[in-house]
């Protein structure tokens, strides 16, 4: 088992014919991912990577039989790709960045609707390693294993990740929810499908600054019978500063790491100060 | 993006919310032609991009065109927190009966609008919201629904209206959340909703725009360049996404080290946007040597060898480069080529350049 993807995932991905997502088209082929079609309007007949392309969602699934989709389509028109996504499919991705947030409501207010289950937007996505991968994180520093991970930033994950495959662990799954104010799936939602999950042991959490994900993570983490490892990136974030993700400001306060971490160290979970210190506290808790 | 009290009253005024009359004056004599113009005593606000506004002296009253002048000197003259003043709203000034507040936001965790009104608005909202939140009624949006005049009805109805007021402030909320939805805000407040002798107006404007729906929004775009934010410390950081990158200060603190900024590069970010990068945190003063941090998956180690060969003849400082990810053996080789030595591990990498900027500091 894995949480939200592994090898009986195929997918399709909209917006195969950019330049980005081409490139990670054939990167998530050549990790063996089941990726079924593509789609962009437009370019219906075409092929990608031996993929084949079609102008809509619906009519690739007449075509082909897919369960999820990664979406690289660019700002403008993502919403309209993940409007089309959700009401077809039950997983969808949201690689783009730079989505507007009104978009990003209404895309989620769909998809709920639709029970369809959206990761993103502005995420690096997901893998499962040995299984599948519908994102575009670095394979290599991924390993098949028992840890958990979640996080709401890309590359600090994927440094957190080596951290955790250096040390002799692997992932079951690795979920990046996204950096953007409003997101599709939260890191709650998350937590629930590991601790439901066999394969999972324990838990990798890693927040940063701005927003109250981690004090509502926090309060679940109470509840959960599997252990669970914090990392909060942001102590030494002036407050009122942009951080580049849109989450990532401190205001009036409210948001900081150190809050952050004082709430999950509450709820029992045990919290790393840098990302190297994730793989001793594994040992421990692994024990 | 923030806009200004005025520019936000203007937006208002399209929509039909009734605001006080007046202009915006970057002059004295400007100021006196606006408070004759009105007609009556004026209220003077300085225009800046920061709340506590009142409090920190940027509102000022007058009853003649002539004091009105005096006192826009006064302001035109101040740094309110920070931010110079450069314009001053010049207003009719009301006869207040009440001080509504009513705010649209976006509740980050429910993923929707949320609507918020109080009967006790002005400038201590926020320590309202602190003591008494039973005063505060509160309600999202289904930004598929939309809002509707009974939801706006069922928002005033806490506020003890009499009914021509209720009617005046019911048909306000409605349309401020048209404001909200149609110019793509994150953010759109007015506090105080005034109720006045001469009817209901919004005495005050906070519009925060989407910066990344400006695409489809009509107004100036600022450069965006890289985000970057400036700290004290002596070592130079780049790095790649932002979570990684608040995490490479962050460790650098924790080993010792004293980290100068904080600099996203983002997801594939090429050559040139390296280059810039190089540039920008160089000129830094405190800065004694650069770390970049490279954890490459959009992003590709090569082009960001490529990025600090273009821009290292102009840059003095020691470089302590780390790139593991993308194309990771192809980028070191590149700056191999070029003399630069090339770390593997983060931890390594940044005691290296703590070192370093301790070596400088010599």
């Amino acid at each position: 088992m894995s949480i939200l993807i592994d090898e009986n995932t195929r997918a399709i991905v909209q917006g195969i014919t950019g330049s980005q997502g081409s490139f990670h088209t054939k990167l998530m082929l050549e990790y063996g991912t089941k990726i079924v079609a593509g789609v962009t309007p437009g370019k219906g007949g075409s092929e990608v990577h031996g993929v084949p392309v079609y102008d809509s969602v619906k009519e690739a699934l007449r075509h082909h039989d897919a369960n999820a989709s990664i979406i690289f389509v660019p700002a403008p028109f993502a919403m309209d790709a993940a409007l089309e996504a959700v009401e077809n499919l039950e997983l969808v991705v949201i690689i783009t960045e730079g989505i507007p947030v009104h978009d990003s409501m209404k895309i989620k207010a769909y998809a709920e609707r639709c029970g369809s289950r959206v990761i993103g937007p502005n995420t690096a996505g997901i893998i499962s390693p040995g299984k599948s991968k519908l994102g575009i994180m670095p394979a290599q520093v991924f390993t098949q294993g028992n840890v958990g991970v979640v996080s709401r930033s890309g590359t600090l994950a994927y440094e957190i990740a080596l951290a955790i495959t250096e040390a002799g662990y692997g992932q079951s799954t690795l979920v990046g929810i996204g950096g953007d104010p409003v997101v599709g799936t939260s890191f709650v939602e998350v937590l629930q499908m590991f601790e439901e999950d066999e394969e999972t042991s324990a838990v990798v959490l890693i927040g940063e600054i701005g927003g109250d994900a981690e004090e509502r993570a926090a309060e679940f983490i109470k509840t959960m019978s599997k252990p669970v490892i914090g990392y909060v990136a942001g102590l030494t974030a002036p407050p009122g500063k942009r951080m580049g993700h849109a989450g990532a400001i401190i205001s009036r306060g409210k948001g900081t790491a150190e809050g952050k971490i004082q709430a999950l160290e509450k709820s029992g979970a045990r919290v790393a100060r840098i990302p190297q210190e994730i793989p001793e506290l594994l040992k421990e808790v692994l024990r | 993006m923030n806009l200004y009290e005025y520019q936000g009253k203007e937006i208002f005024a399209r929509y039909g919310i009734p605001v006080p009359r007046g202009e915006v004056a970057s002059s004295p004599e400007e100021a006196r032609r606006i408070a004759e113009k009105l007609g009556t005593s004026v209220v003077l606000k300085a225009q800046v991009l920061a709340g506590g506004r009142g409090k920190a002296g940027g509102v000022k009253f007058a009853d003649t065109p002539k004091e009105a002048a005096r006192l826009a000197k006064d302001l035109l003259s101040m740094k309110l927190k920070g931010f110079k003043v450069e314009k001053v709203l010049v207003e009719q000034k009301l006869g207040i009966r009440r001080e509504i507040y009513a705010g649209i936001t976006i509740d980050r965790a429910e993923g929707k609008a949320v609507f918020m009104v109080s009967g006790e608005g002005g400038v201590d909202i926020e320590e309202v919201a602190e003591r008494s939140p039973e005063k505060i009624f509160s309600r999202h949006v289904d930004s598929f629904v939309g809002f509707y005049p009974y939801m706006a009805r069922e928002l005033a109805s806490g506020l003890g209206l009499d009914s021509e007021s209720f009617k005046k402030v019911s048909d306000v909320l409605l349309k401020l959340y048209r404001v909200f939805s149609e110019k793509d805000a994150q953010l759109a407040e007015i506090n105080p909703l005034v109720i006045a002798e001469e009817g209901v107006f919004a005495a005050d404007a906070k519009i925060v725009i989407d910066e990344d729906a400006l695409f489809r929004q009509d107004f100036e775009k600022k450069a965006r360049g890289l985000p970057y934010v400036e700290l004290d410390g002596s070592i130079g950081c780049i790095v790649n996404g932002a979570g990684l990158a608040m995490s490479t200060m962050d460790t650098l603190k924790h080993l010792g080290g004293e980290p100068a900024n904080f600099l996203d590069i983002g997801g594939g970010a090429g050559s040139e946007v390296m280059r810039e990068a190089l540039l920008r945190v160089a000129a830094h003063p405190k800065v004694k040597v650069i770390f970049i941090n490279i954890l490459g998956g959009i992003t590709r180690c090569d082009e960001i060898a490529r990025g600090i060969l273009a821009a290292r003849q102009g840059i003095a400082l020691p470089l302590v480069v780390r790139f593991r990810g993308t194309n990771e053996e192809e980028g070191i080789a590149l700056l191999r080529d070029a003399g630069i030595g090339v770390e593997r591990d983060m931890i390594a990498a940044a005691k290296l350049a703590i070192e370093k900027s301790k070596e400088a500091g010599r």
